[in-house]
């Protein structure tokens, strides 16, 4: 197998995903409605009960909105990451899995594309909510919606692997709901999406460590920095070992030797 | 380790695949022991069983879904598990699920299908449109597959399937719920490439009527081989009239012990 090949094996893997987001726009927009829900209704009610005191990478006070933007771009990755996986699953009960796992080509490398492909999907809508949240007045510098795409395709990798490693151990579509939400929402909320940490340090000690060493913190701190132009560099290192480790869980998971991800037993 | 008893006409030198006393279990299941048996370089064999008899697991272990771990599994000479690309390769599958993406066209299938394989679809677009027309669905290759009657999706399938002209082809019960013309037209689609283009097929199923007496036949049962040669042989064997006869007399005795 030569490089050239892995590379068509990459541009069929993206241009199926690509030809599957142009026949489900409805998806691709619907993914939209709920983060714009939070910001312009959500984000303007509390508004006045959060004050957002001056934290880096800001420099001077900001609105409410503001401050949740990115956690609200990483939702979105969140979600597309989790709906990535919620399609592997449908795939595999509807058989289509089977025809990625025979190619002949390395399975991490046929999973690494279909990472990647749903990873570049989410990175799309995230860049049309901050059109939205531009008009909203969430105007980060310019220069920060060219170095916040490294973060955002980063952070999508690392949600997408999650959701990779959860679709793997998942036997059947009926229970994925179920796992979702003992997966997004405490990831979601036990986070800085919605408030500063200082904030979660005041009321709990024990729910501030959580928040410090979840994974989806880590990808919200390294969009909110990179949007505004800044590095915040614990956070890269955190949204890089994570992206590692699930990785690597989501290999493991897809092992043939664990009999391909638990098919259904039958058949004839 | 057994060698695989070659069911076909060839020598074992001109074995397309070769399945040596393969074992598998699910937890606290056995599903398949000491399955051993060959198939040659244009040779067409029937892997006859009936719901259960660990048809599927054993496709699943040829098209490494699952590893073997117990004996072993060889494509072209090429082991399974120490040389998995270049064996899989060498496949076309059609699998007993459907496995299109109904929401691309039956083109856009095709041409998934040759990127997987490492083709550049652009360099393949005769054979796409060959293959098509193969299977006479040319007029219907801008469709969405969600379009196409469940045995013109099989039809696709199996297009897709000897694309990239595998050397053998797996085939897993790929006419059940199809009508009899259907049926017949997907059998003699595939027996005229086991003819003509020397590719060798495991065809599973269970509808004995499918077997023609020159096929080459192994009978799985509860996961294990009751008989593997020439239909022929299965009716001399067992002193039957009919293969349907000779199924019933092998799996009942089965039953019976």
């Amino acid at each position: 197998m030569s490089p050239r090949q892995y590379l068509l094996v990459l541009r069929g893997i993206l241009a199926r995903e690509g030809l599957r987001f142009l026949h489900q726009r409805e998806r691709f927009f619907g993914a939209l409605v709920r983060p714009l829900v939070w910001l312009f209704i959500f984000a303007a009610g509390f508004r006045a009960v959060l004050g957002i005191s001056i934290i880096p990478p800001y420099e001077t006070y900001i609105l409410y909105e503001e401050y949740i933007a990115p956690g609200l771009a990483a939702m979105i990755l969140l979600f597309g990451g989790m709906q990535s996986s919620l399609s592997m699953v449908y795939d595999r009960e509807m058989g289509s899995m089977r025809l990625l796992m025979v190619s002949p080509f390395p399975r991490w490398w046929l999973l690494l594309c279909k990472l990647l492909a749903g990873a570049l999907v989410a990175v799309l809508q995230v860049y049309l909510f901050l059109a939205i949240a531009w008009f909203w007045g969430v105007q980060p510098p310019p220069i920060g919606y060219l170095l916040v795409l490294p973060a955002l395709l980063l952070t999508a990798l690392m949600l997408g692997a999650l959701g990779l490693f959860l679709s793997s151990v998942i036997r059947q579509l009926e229970n994925f709901a179920g796992v979702m939400n003992f997966v997004i929402f405490p990831l979601f909320f036990a986070s800085s999406a919605l408030y500063p940490l200082w904030r979660i340090r005041d009321s709990s000690i024990p729910l501030y460590e959580i928040c410090r060493f979840n994974p989806f913190t880590w990808g919200v701190e390294l969009i909110r920095f990179s949007l505004y132009a800044q590095m915040n560099w614990y956070a890269l290192a955190g949204v890089a070992a994570a992206l590692a480790l699930f990785l690597a869980a989501a290999l493991w998971g897809y092992d043939p030797g664990r009999g391909m991800m638990r098919f259904k037993q039958g058949g004839g | 380790m057994a060698p695989a008893a070659t069911v076909g006409p060839g020598s074992t030198d001109d074995v397309a695949l070769e399945v040596s006393d393969v074992a598998f279990a699910y937890p606290g299941r056995e599903v398949l022991a000491g399955v051993s048996f060959g198939v040659p370089a244009g040779g067409f064999c029937v892997l006859l069983g009936v719901n259960g008899a660990g048809k599927t697991t054993l496709f699943s272990l040829i098209t490494r879904l699952f590893l073997c771990r117990t004996g072993s599994i060889r494509i072209l000479g090429q082991d399974l598990s120490g040389q998995g690309a270049r064996a899989l390769a060498a496949l076309g599958v059609v699998f007993q699920q459907p496995t299109l993406d109904l929401d691309l066209t039956l083109r856009q299938n095709l041409r998934y299908h040759c990127a997987l394989h490492g083709l550049d679809p652009a360099a393949m677009r005769p054979r796409i449109e060959s293959a098509l027309a193969g299977v006479d669905l040319s007029e219907r290759a801008g469709e969405r597959a969600r379009q196409l009657s469940g045995g013109q999706r099989r039809r696709l399938e199996l297009a897709r399937a000897l694309l990239h002209r595998p050397r053998v082809l797996l085939a897993d019960e790929p006419t059940v719920g199809m009508d009899v013309h259907s049926r017949q037209a997907i059998i003699g689609q595939v027996r005229a490439r086991c003819r003509e283009d020397g590719v060798a097929v495991l065809w599973a199923t269970h509808l004995v009527d499918e077997v023609e007496p020159t096929d080459q036949v192994v009978l799985l049962h509860r996961g294990r081989v009751l008989h593997r040669g020439t239909a022929a042989r299965l009716l001399t064997d067992t002193g039957s009239a009919t293969v349907h006869q000779a199924f019933n007399r092998l799996t009942g005795a089965q039953e019976a012990a």
